[in-house]
């Protein structure tokens, strides 16, 4: 089957700044991505231009067989974005009830999705009032009630303490279980060694893509903190880090 | 567009709107206080015989002012308001297609701000004692029109505007000269050439033309018709330009 997202020689430009440059990528379908990198590398704009609101300066991007941010992806593909994007004048249940109908679903997939992000018993508040971390799990719930084929996550577990996190992660690997394509950004390295594949990108560049271990055997450390600073190094060093590392 | 995506969107600004109750009380009691103003500033003025009272020739074009202000601000906030929570930029990944937002604040707002006009000019009709030869139906229907265009104008101008500071800038530059070139404070045949042919461009003139017709005479007149239908023109212009700015990629 093909793959969920093929991203090839992708270069943005913000700002007359270059944040993307020249990155081949791809994620499989029915197993959860992790995309890494430190706070500026190029993260959110990679999402941005996988679900297709970001102008590209060049190369292609193609997600389900079709180019980003065609209007046949628009009921396909889930996306969170890094700041709670969800009506802070509503209800936690008003809001998802909401994305839920633009996806054509229901009260049914509503409360599942509520119940999913641990929500449930907040449904009737306003979100105005939620704690940040229970924003941005109503802004997850959000993502994933359509029930998309592709889930796009900035940032889902920031602000989340220890269980939720680990509950999240486990409905993550649920999701993928059943054949969705997950890809979730953070920053958090022990959040590295809960994903299938890694995506490591740093200063617009990609400088990992490969499971946990092999990105571990690459760099030849067991931490993934450790392996990670190592190949930045030796990406630094404009050496070659290894096979993991590749020269995109 | 698609008629359920476009209906829950209605249902949901609406919602947001009555989770506002603040807002709400201020949309209710704010003409009703300006009309009570304007009453008392105008009861001790001579009428001249033949011409309608200071207050009724004001206060009928209030009844169109209320809306148009109102939901133009209204909106221009509402829309920044997506723009920068990041709610907009989610939206356009989802199948909401732009014109089902566009007239979703359309309808939504344009229902607030018929509600509003009711209000006012059940205070207007039934406390002042605001006489107009034609319906109270017509003036009310003017009104919300005026609100309709307000919210399209709004949507419009908030393409253009990144912070609230520049929203409500947004506010005397679209506002002002539309309420000063509309022929209330000084008649159009007496204003100099090049203010009438400002004024000729400005919608808002044509809907205090439209409600001066109905104040003025008893059945609806020809004039009253094309001056609607202009500013109805306006605002589905004002609508395709905001779907046009609206772009579902940035930078």
């Amino acid at each position: 089957m093909e793959d969920a997202i093929a991203v090839r020689g992708l270069v943005v430009d913000r700002g007359g700044r270059r944040v993307l440059d020249g990155i081949d990528a791809t994620v499989p379908r029915g197993s959860v991505t992790g995309l890494l990198g430190p706070s500026g590398s190029g993260k959110t704009t990679l999402m941005r231009a996988i679900v297709g609101v970001q102008v590209i300066t060049a190369g292609t991007v193609t997600v389900l067989g079709a180019p980003a941010g065609s209007a046949q992806l628009r009921h396909r593909v889930g996306y969170l974005t890094q700041a709670p994007s969800v009506y802070a004048d509503l209800t936690v249940r008003e809001n998802v009830r909401y994305f839920a109908a633009l996806h054509g679903r229901g009260r049914a997939e509503a409360d599942r999705a509520m119940t999913d992000v641990g929500l449930a018993s907040a449904a009737g508040q306003l979100v105005g009032t939620l704690s940040g971390g229970q924003r941005s799990r109503a802004s997850l719930a959000c993502a994933l009630v359509g029930e998309p084929e592709l889930v796009v996550l900035d940032e889902p577990t920031v602000g989340q303490d220890p269980v939720l996190r680990a509950d999240l992660w486990a409905r993550f690997h649920e999701l993928a279980a059943a054949g969705t394509a997950l890809l979730v950004s953070s920053h958090v390295m022990d959040e590295a060694a809960r994903c299938d594949r890694l995506l490591l990108i740093r200063e617009g560049r990609l400088i990992a893509d490969d499971t946990p271990a092999a990105v571990r055997a690459a760099a030849g450390v067991d931490d993934l903190d450790e392996a990670f600073l190592r190949l930045i190094r030796a990406g630094e060093a404009g050496g070659p880090a290894g096979s993991a590392a590749g020269e995109a | 567009m698609n008629p359920r995506i476009l209906a829950v969107t209605v249902a949901r600004i609406l919602r947001q709107l009555r989770h506002d109750r603040r807002t709400i009380a201020l949309l209710v009691a704010v003409p009703t206080v300006l009309l009570t103003l304007v009453y008392y500033m105008y009861v001790d003025q001579p009428a001249v015989p033949g011409q309608p009272s200071a207050f009724d020739r004001i206060a009928l074009v209030m009844l169109g002012f209320f809306p148009f202000i109102v939901m133009f601000l209204v909106t221009s906030i509402a829309m920044l308001r997506e723009r920068t929570t990041g709610t907009l930029e989610r939206l356009l990944t989802t199948p909401l297609a732009k014109t089902d937002l566009l007239f979703g604040y359309g309808i939504a707002f344009g229902l607030a701000g018929a509600l509003q006009a009711a209000i006012a000019a059940a205070v207007a009709y039934w406390v002042f004692g605001l006489h107009t030869a034609g319906s109270s139906g017509l003036v009310i229907m003017i009104a919300a029109l005026n609100a309709v265009l307000a919210v399209a104008l709004g949507l419009l101008c908030s393409a253009f505007a990144r912070t609230e500071f520049q929203a409500v800038q947004f506010m005397p530059v679209v506002v002002a000269p539309q309420l000063l070139l509309c022929g209330l404070f000084v008649p159009r045949d007496q204003m100099a050439g090049w203010l009438q042919a400002i004024s000729d461009a400005l919608p808002l003139t044509y809907a205090v033309e439209a409600l001066q017709e109905v104040g003025a005479r008893a059945e609806p007149t020809g004039t009253m018709w094309r001056d609607v239908a202009i500013v109805a023109g306006a605002t589905v212009l004002a609508l395709v330009l905001a779907a046009a700015t609206l772009r579902r990629r940035s930078g």
